[in-house]
């Protein structure tokens, strides 16, 4: 919390253009690469290496173009707590589904 | 908490406060001050209660008899629906926040409003524009689903007003969001100096986890709204298992908002309670930080336990164990609270003042609701009395003993502040007794209908019931009763009640150093906190002081 | 987002700094995308959850989609997510005719990917895919493979919605933009905004591998 009085305008942290040109240009070339991959046959890791890159991609966003990477550190706890939370969501669902069959008794 | 030796401000009586700085319907509803906003939702909220309380005193007089008599099977169905559709979604879940928290957060962090106020006007506007919906939905039938609309049975078979109702909780659930929001803003950026975390009051603790629920939950049961409605309308599957779905994927996205929905009905009640204890013990907290604490923790693991409503679902035995663990695991946070309260009337010089009538009965019968719980946890006992009236007595320990006392406290506690009016003590200390007597002979009798088998959601029952069923039904009409006499001698008291100085408890908190009722601007001078809270002037300055410090 | 205006100050009457407004609005706008987080996490887990009980019905499903479509949707998204950070750049140095500039480019590039979307949904009716009485599949798996064109329509849908409606503020934001309304001290909407755009954005980075790329290989 700050108490500057209200005159005190905060000078924004402006980032120079070629940045946001060469986050522009990674996501770009990030799409093709999962485009690319897709067309590998790497098994139970195309699921993973798509995700991957969708999370890269979006980190990426998420610092530069959301400039979370100037901001205080509140603003990633705001964020990692929605994904903990998604995280918990996901976690238990799959978890119900995939241990129905462990019992081995019908309708268990 | 105590503000520095600024040039005391007058606390005689203003003359103009937030009540009479303005007159007009136009000047309350566009107005963007928190406390008439507070006001707005006091009625509105009160409303819903009524018409949710009328539907109760109607299921309750079809089962003073063991036939089914007064109602066909689906009138009651739709009646037992919309009771806890306008109880839970229009009464409990904005009841607490919206009204006191939305009055007294920015008043106790020392702030002139909250940090978004266009935001918080829209949030009531959505509120009674999804209350109207449900209402047209009620005039054209009603809902006959139960207020969980399980799936395949509200998307395939029933033709009842599921969409209307479903838009009402949409649109409600949008301003409880921003509620939320703005609240946790607010307490993060408008506190007033010397205000750290740990000098904050309890109840803004509390308030904070409950918007943590509010923002992490709610959007998920929008979404399932949403795909319940495509489902009913577009015929675009996710549940039917005629369309590749499984309606058990519907119970649990439903219950991972809806179980945590219960710790947004009670974590605000909790905080109102810590303040009163404190208050009318003349003491401290005891153990301030683990209470807070607490807070965060039942919000947090509140959000783990959702499998609990689905033991003989068909849910995985192994996940089910889990669930039951976890769900016993947030007996601990809750129980911290319950004997800290203890702790914290031991040795206190106790004033039986009408909120710490109400504040007593609050861990009363919240603790009863509380271990009522933990047996629900295990899954043994669950399956045996799953879908009983057991279950019905255990939620409405926690919700009508736990969340209602609590509201009905905080209102007697701030009602001085809120309206500058003071309220006649004989009437107001009969009411908490005769709500807290008229409860128990409701809901108590419950507990064994429910272990003898008796199941919930139906209008007829064997005639051995008959003994029990009707000790609830006159319950009722006591707890009935009990709820009417605070709305007359508040009522009364706004025009006729004595005028009430700023601080007539004699309470810390920054609320009781403004004005009654409050400036519009909430303070004259901008308040600087150099303390921590609840320093009554009876605290042994020992161990607890340190503690808090 | 909301900025409360007092008389000429831009400074709400309750803030005591322009400092604390920013950081006002900048915490408020991101907890609502953590709303918005959730809002899609409920679809998403359904799809997780049907994706991992039927993968064949899935990855039949998904070769019916366009991918040369979806790769252009994605490369259109991603130019409009520069233009945005570029208009709100445009606001922190105090540039209008940036800002406005931008702002255009980003509603083209918005208009665009809805155009395209359109394209797709037509022919998915044309092709029997939309779930419903006339659904028609063939495959091993129909039943399932609805299921997944309702996960696709039900995700896709969402986000055109939130597009739409990002579009229309889009539309709205001109005129002030051209008037100077944001300014170095005080541009607390047009960032918000941003953060809006971009959080579309990021749906659609993951929505496009998951829909639209599913067992490419066999």
């Amino acid at each position: 919390m700050t108490h500057t009085q209200n005159s005190a305008a905060p000078a924004p942290h402006v980032m120079p253009v070629s940045t946001y040109l060469l986050v522009f240009l990674a996501l770009m070339c990030g799409t093709a690469l999962t485009v690319a991959a897709a067309y590998v046959d790497l098994g139970w890791a195309n699921n993973a290496v798509a995700l991957a890159i969708a999370i890269a991609k979006s980190t990426l966003v998420v610092l530069y173009f959301m400039h979370v990477k100037e901001n205080t550190r509140l603003i990633p706890a705001v964020i990692f707590s929605g994904l903990f939370m998604l995280l918990i969501l996901f976690v238990n669902l799959l978890a119900d589904y995939g241990t129905r069959g462990w019992l081995g008794v019908e309708g268990r | 908490m105590t503000t520095s030796p600024n040039p005391a401000p007058s606390l005689e009586a203003p003359r103009t406060h937030y009540l009479n700085a303005a007159y007009g319907l136009r000047s309350w509803l566009f107005t963007r001050d928190h406390k008439r906003i507070a006001l707005l939702y006091l009625v509105s909220v009160s409303v819903f209660f009524a018409l949710g309380g009328l539907m109760a005193v109607l299921i309750r007089m079809e089962l003073a008899t063991p036939d089914g008599d007064l109602f066909q099977p689906d009138i009651y169905n739709r009646l037992f629906t919309m009771h806890g559709v306008l109880m839970i979604f229009f009464f409990l879940i904005p009841g607490i926040p919206a009204v006191l928290g939305n009055f007294l957060i920015p008043l106790m962090i020392g702030a002139k409003d909250l940090a978004f106020p266009r935001i918080n006007l829209l949030s009531w506007y959505l509120y009674t524009a999804g209350g109207l919906f449900t209402l047209w939905a009620l005039l054209h039938g009603g809902v006959d689903t139960g207020w969980t609309f399980y799936t395949p049975l509200s998307t395939n078979y029933v033709n009842t007003s599921v969409l209307t109702v479903g838009v009402g909780i949409f649109i409600a659930g949008f301003s409880s969001i921003l509620t939320g929001l703005n609240f946790v803003i607010t307490i993060h950026r408008m506190r007033a100096p010397g205000l750290t975390w740990f000098r904050l009051p309890l109840f803004v603790w509390g308030h904070y986890a409950t918007s943590i629920i509010q923002i992490l939950g709610t959007p998920v049961i929008a979404i399932t709204i949403l795909m319940i409605a495509a489902e009913r309308t577009l015929h675009i599957g996710f549940f039917d298992p005629k369309l590749g779905g499984d309606p058990v994927l519907f119970q649990h996205l439903f219950w991972f908002y809806s179980h945590p929905a219960v710790y947004i009905m009670i974590l605000p009640a909790m905080g109102v309670v810590s303040e009163l204890v404190a208050t009318f013990a003349r003491k401290p907290i005891f153990g301030y930080r683990f209470v807070a604490f607490a807070s965060i923790g039942i919000a947090v693991l509140g959000f783990l336990v959702w499998g609990h409503h689905m033991f003989v679902a068909g849910e995985s035995i192994y996940a089910g164990v889990v669930f039951s663990v976890l769900s016993m695991l947030v007996a601990v946070p809750s129980a911290i609270k319950v004997f800290n309260w203890t702790a914290t009337l031991y040795k206190g010089s106790i004033s039986w003042d009408t909120p710490m009538l109400y504040a007593l009965g609050f861990i009363g019968l919240f603790t009863i609701g509380g271990l009522t719980g933990v047996m629900l946890a295990t899954l043994g006992i669950d399956a045996h009395v799953h879908d009983t009236y057991f279950i019905i007595a255990h939620f409405h320990y926690i919700m009508v003993g736990g969340a209602i006392m609590g509201y009905l406290g905080g209102l007697h506690f701030w009602w001085p502040k809120i309206t500058g009016r003071l309220y006649p003590v004989f009437w107001s200390k009969l009411s908490a007794l005769v709500i807290f007597i008229g409860f128990n002979v409701t809901f108590f009798p419950q507990f064994i209908l429910g272990y003898l088998g008796m199941p919930r959601r139906y209008h007829s029952y064997p005639p051995e019931f008959q003994v029990l069923n009707v000790m609830s039904s006159a319950g009722a009409t006591v707890l009935g009763l009990g709820y009417l006499m605070p709305l007359v001698y508040f009522v009364w008291s706004m025009r006729y009640g004595p005028r009430a100085t700023a601080n007539p408890w004699g309470a810390t908190g920054l609320e009781w150093q403004t004005t009654s009722p409050p400036p519009v601007e909430n303070f004259t001078v901008r308040p600087v906190v150099t303390a921590p809270p609840y320093t009554y002037a009876s605290a042994p300055a020992g161990k607890e002081a340190a503690d808090v410090g | 987002m909301s900025v409360e205006t007092h008389g000429a100050s831009d400074l709400a009457h309750h803030f005591d700094s322009y400092e604390q407004q920013k950081e006002s609005a900048t915490l408020g706008m991101w907890t609502f995308l953590v709303t918005e987080i959730l809002f899609f996490g409920g679809l998403f887990a359904a799809y997780s959850l049907y994706r991992s009980l039927y993968p064949e019905a899935f990855r039949a499903a998904s070769h019916t989609l366009d991918i040369r479509l979806g790769a252009l949707n994605t490369a259109v998204l991603i130019g409009s997510s520069l233009t945005m950070a570029l208009a709100v750049r445009g606001g922190q140095i105090g540039k209008p005719k940036v800002t406005f500039g931008m702002l255009l480019a980003t509603l083209a590039l918005g208009s665009t990917f809805l155009g395209v979307k359109a394209i797709e949904y037509a022919d998915k009716f044309h092709h029997h895919h939309v779930p419903g009485a006339l659904f028609h599949f063939e495959g091993p798996d129909a039943v399932h493979a609805q299921l997944f064109f309702s996960l696709y329509f039900g995700m896709t849908g969402l986000h055109a919605l939130h597009m739409i409606i990002g579009v229309a503020i889009l539309a709205g934001m001109l005129r002030p933009a051209l008037r100077g309304a944001w300014t170095p001290r005080n541009h607390n909407f047009l960032e918000g905004m941003g953060l809006y755009w971009h959080f579309v954005d990021l749906v659609w980075i993951f929505l496009f591998p998951l829909l639209y790329l599913i067992g490419r290989h066999h």
